[in-house]
This record gives C-alpha cells, structure tokens and sequence, in this order.
C-alpha cells in the first residue's frame, strides 16, 4: 500500500479499517543469497539499499527482539554533517543528502526536521576550532554559520548568558541539521526492504556462525540454521559477542549512554543545542518532551542502564545552559549500549573469513548514519569493495595506525 | 555503583576514575610484534558478564586497581590493588 494524504483521509472516513500490516512476517528459508544479523537502523538500512541498489532480493534480516528495538528506538534522534576529518566528513554528507530525501525515497514520513543546530563554544581557542570546524564543512559542500554572542541570542535568547564560569561566546550553526523521528526510520526502512521481497524474521537470535576453510557458509539461530554464503554482523553493542561467534576480537568495548525525556511542554527550544562545555546538549520533540543527554558513563556496561553520577551531571549542565528547564519533570530515562572504538569512528569492511561483513563501532552517533551506512554497506557486500565515502572507516585502521581520531582524544574507547 | 577499596574501604563510584579492560596490565614486552600492540591497545574481549577493569582511585589513594565487575548487573565482586594484581608490570 502507498501511503498518502488522500489515503489518510479516506480512511478516516471509513473507520481506518483498510490499513494492512506494514510487512509481512515470513518464516525463516533454509538459504538466502546474503543474511543480515542485525534488525536496527542499519541492518534494516543494509537490507533495503541490497534490494533498492543492487537487486538482491534473496536476503533476510535476523533480529533476536523486535524489530527497531535497540538503539535506533532509544536514542536522541540528531541528524548532522558537521564533521571536521577527511574520511568521516564526507561520509557524514553523503549520509545527511539521502536524509535529505528519504521520506520522497521511502514513502514513510519519518519527521525529518531541518532545524539548525548550535554547537556553543565557550572561549577564544574553541571559537578558533569551530571556525575550522565551520570552514571545513563548507568546504565539504555543507553549511556552516559562525555566530557571535549576540548572533546566538538572537537565536537562543533564553540560555544564561551572564554565566561566569562558562560565558557564551558565540555559537555553530549548521542550518540543515536537525532530528528525525527514531522508531518511523526503522520501521520505514523495513517497510521498503519487505516490499521489495527482504524477509524480516523477528525473534530470532543467532548464536553461532558456520565457516568453513575460512569461509562464511551460514547461521545457527534458535529458529534453526539458515545457510547463506554472505552475512552481515551489524549489531552494535552487542558485535563483540556475534564477532567471537566467528573467532574475532574487536577494538570495541561497550559502554553506556544514557538520555532524558521530560513531560511534554509547549514549544520552546526551536533548535538541537549542545553544551561544549558542560557535555550536555538538547532538543524538543514534535510530541513536546526535552529530550536530552551528556556523556557516557565511562566504564564498560550491557545493564542498559546507568549510574546516578552521570545523571546528576547532566540536570547540573542542563540547569547552567538554560535555567528555565529547572521546572520540567523528568519523565523517564534509559540507558543505551555503545560500540565503542579506540578512535571514536565507525568500522564497514570485510573481515578475515571470506563473505562475513561487519558494520559496528557507531560508538553514541550511529543515529544520523544509518542511511549512509545502509549505503555503503550495501555496496561492500554487493560489490566486495568499500564505497568512495567509507573508504576509511576499516576494520584493521587501528594496526596500521590510520585513525580517524574526531575528537583528538586519544586511543582509549572511552574518551570519544 | 560503590567500589571497596582495598585500602580505603567502600567509596562512591565519583572518587574512581574507569581506565579500560585490564589488558592495560599485560604491555607488550621490547621488539614486541606490532600486532601484540593492536591487541594491546585496541582490541578488546568486550564479555556481557564478568570482567576485570582498571579504575584509578584518584579522589582518594591514589592506587590502581584491578576491578572484578558484572557488566549486565553492575555488581562489583572483587577489588585488588593493581600492584599486586597477577603479570602486573
């Protein structure tokens, strides 16, 4: 069914009984021309761009929960280009155009929302490496705005600006940055993949992979094993586990990030803001909660859950950015699982046994990526070569000292 | 989360700083391989369950500390003075 504006008010006039199930729900085949571990954002991503691109159509994608419902269900929604790296700039663009046009591509509303985004800085060194920053997205074909103190309040009139410890001065604005709504990106990625003959099997956890003289040759699951001479391991926090199914050790460790939601409020903040120096940053939802976070924990976790520290953190910067927010009630919070990597960027490449793909290291900003890593993805396994724009982001980078270090951290998994 | 500190007793999670995996423990010997120093570094067993972690206790001793931990329940099961931790360097 294609959906429309005539469709939706003829189905308000009769009772909204003619709606079908976005996708079907297909026993699991004993083969498939190429098997997708994985059905978040970027598994589901993969599947579509494997039918769309290049015409494969014999695949599925195997998720152990539901689908949509890890981190692509739980996160802070913020689409951006603002990347600074040759390798991560580029890839960040390129994701940020199909953005661009995925909900004319995906016939699904997924409430792309194009509305700026402010990165404040807070001292004449940060306006320098923002105003770099700025040059090198331009430079890259983006936008990218330098604003001065009065620039943001015009903007941003409501942050504290006489704040001593952290003055305001000036701000990052990249007009066409913004959110988009989570869970509709995953369910209309899988609405396309279904369409176009992809089968989406929910329920069903693989906990083995079969390789054989070095070749991938299928998948045990608890809904039995399914052959396929390529698969994709694309499971973010969890890809060290699926990873040592198939004997490899990853640079990543997993770490937790957690967010906030308050009640719903009236219009407000018009923007996605972030707080350099207080890691904090914030948005509203079109439904009219805060959504907000600050920094990981800091130590490796799966509780899905964090500690009161961080939580503590995070009300703290909100309340020195924005007083105004002191009233709001927090509705609820969550926990997400990270894949993080020593240098802070993402890995798609091939792996060492031959037609097993991997997709991980998302480390917090895998959101945003999910149709450029769909893409690109897409045309390693169909083509078995990297694409222009994820040339970099390989799996062995880190033995061969090619990082792609963002944020100048340094090569802890936990720093970026 | 609190940590018992051998020497300081059980403190709040705020005095510990988190370092990595405890592979920090086991530095690659000189003329090591290059790949000793990626598995060093960078990769990472990354278990959903038990682990041993590196957190420096730097609001209070000053002692590293090897941290025997759940990564699924946050439980801590067992702290011990890095210095004393076995193939400590």
């Amino acid at each position: 069914m294609r959906y429309s504006g005539l469709q939706v008010i003829k189905e308000g006039l009769f009772g909204n009984k003619g709606w079908t199930p976005a996708w079907r729900n297909p026993e699991p085949k004993a083969e498939y021309e190429a098997i997708i571990i994985g059905g978040g954002g970027h598994g589901l991503s993969t599947a579509y761009y494997l039918a769309k691109n290049f015409g494969l159509r014999n695949i599925a994608v195997l998720e152990k929960g539901y689908l949509g419902g890890g981190n692509v269900g739980r996160n802070t929604t913020i689409v951006r280009a603002n990347y600074f790296l040759p390798g991560n700039s580029e890839f960040y663009s390129h994701s940020l155009k199909l953005w661009e046009g995925l909900e004319a591509d995906l016939n699904y509303n997924v409430m792309h929302s194009q509305r700026g985004l402010i990165n404040l800085f807070h001292s004449d060194g940060q306006r320098d490496a923002f105003a770099r920053r700025g040059n090198a997205m331009i430079n890259q074909g983006d936008d990218a705005i330098l604003l001065d103190r009065d620039g943001v309040r015009q903007h941003l009139p409501y942050l504290d600006f006489n704040n001593t410890r952290f003055p305001i001065y000036g701000g990052l604005l990249h007009p066409r940055g913004g959110t988009a709504r989570h869970d509709a990106v995953a369910w209309g990625y899988a609405r396309g993949a279904d369409q176009r003959g992809v089968d989406l099997i929910q329920n069903c956890e693989v906990t083995g992979i079969d390789v054989q003289n070095g070749r991938v040759t299928g998948v045990q699951t608890t809904r039995g094993a399914i052959k396929a001479k390529k698969v994709a391991i694309i499971v973010a926090g969890r890809s060290g586990q699926v990873a040592a199914m198939a004997g490899m050790r990853l640079p990543i460790e997993s770490h937790v990030l957690q967010a906030f939601v308050t009640e719903g409020l009236k219009p407000v903040i018009n923007h996605v803001i972030s707080f350099g120096m207080g890691h904090f940053y914030i948005s509203q939802s079109d439904k009219g909660g805060l959504v907000f976070g600050g920094d990981i924990d800091f130590y490796a976790s799966y509780a899905s859950r964090g500690n009161l520290p961080m939580v503590e953190h995070v009300m703290e910067a909100g309340m020195t950015l924005m007083p105004m927010i002191g009233r709001a009630k927090v509705l609820r919070s969550w926990g997400g699982i990270m894949d993080m990597t020593p240098d802070g960027s993402p890995i798609i490449d091939k792996t060492d046994t031959e037609g097993l793909f991997i997709d991980c290291g998302w480390n917090y900003g895998g959101f945003k990526a999910v149709p450029a890593s769909g893409w690109c993805m897409a045309h390693l396994m169909a083509t078995g070569e990297s694409h222009a724009v994820a040339r970099r982001f390989k799996l062995n980078r880190f033995a061969t000292g090619h990082l792609l270090d963002e944020e100048g951290t340094g090569s802890q998994h936990n720093l970026h | 989360m609190r940590i018992h500190c051998p020497l300081c007793g059980q403190r709040d999670r705020r005095e510990f700083t988190y370092y990595g995996a405890d592979d920090f423990l086991r530095r690659p010997g000189e003329g090591a391989a290059p790949e000793a120093w990626d598995n060093y570094l960078h990769l990472r067993d990354n278990p959903a369950g038990v682990t041993r972690d590196l957190w420096y206790h730097d609001m209070g001793c000053s002692s590293w500390l090897v941290v025997e931990r759940n990564t699924v329940t946050h439980a801590v099961l067992s702290v011990r003075l890095a210095a004393e931790a076995e193939g400590a360097a």
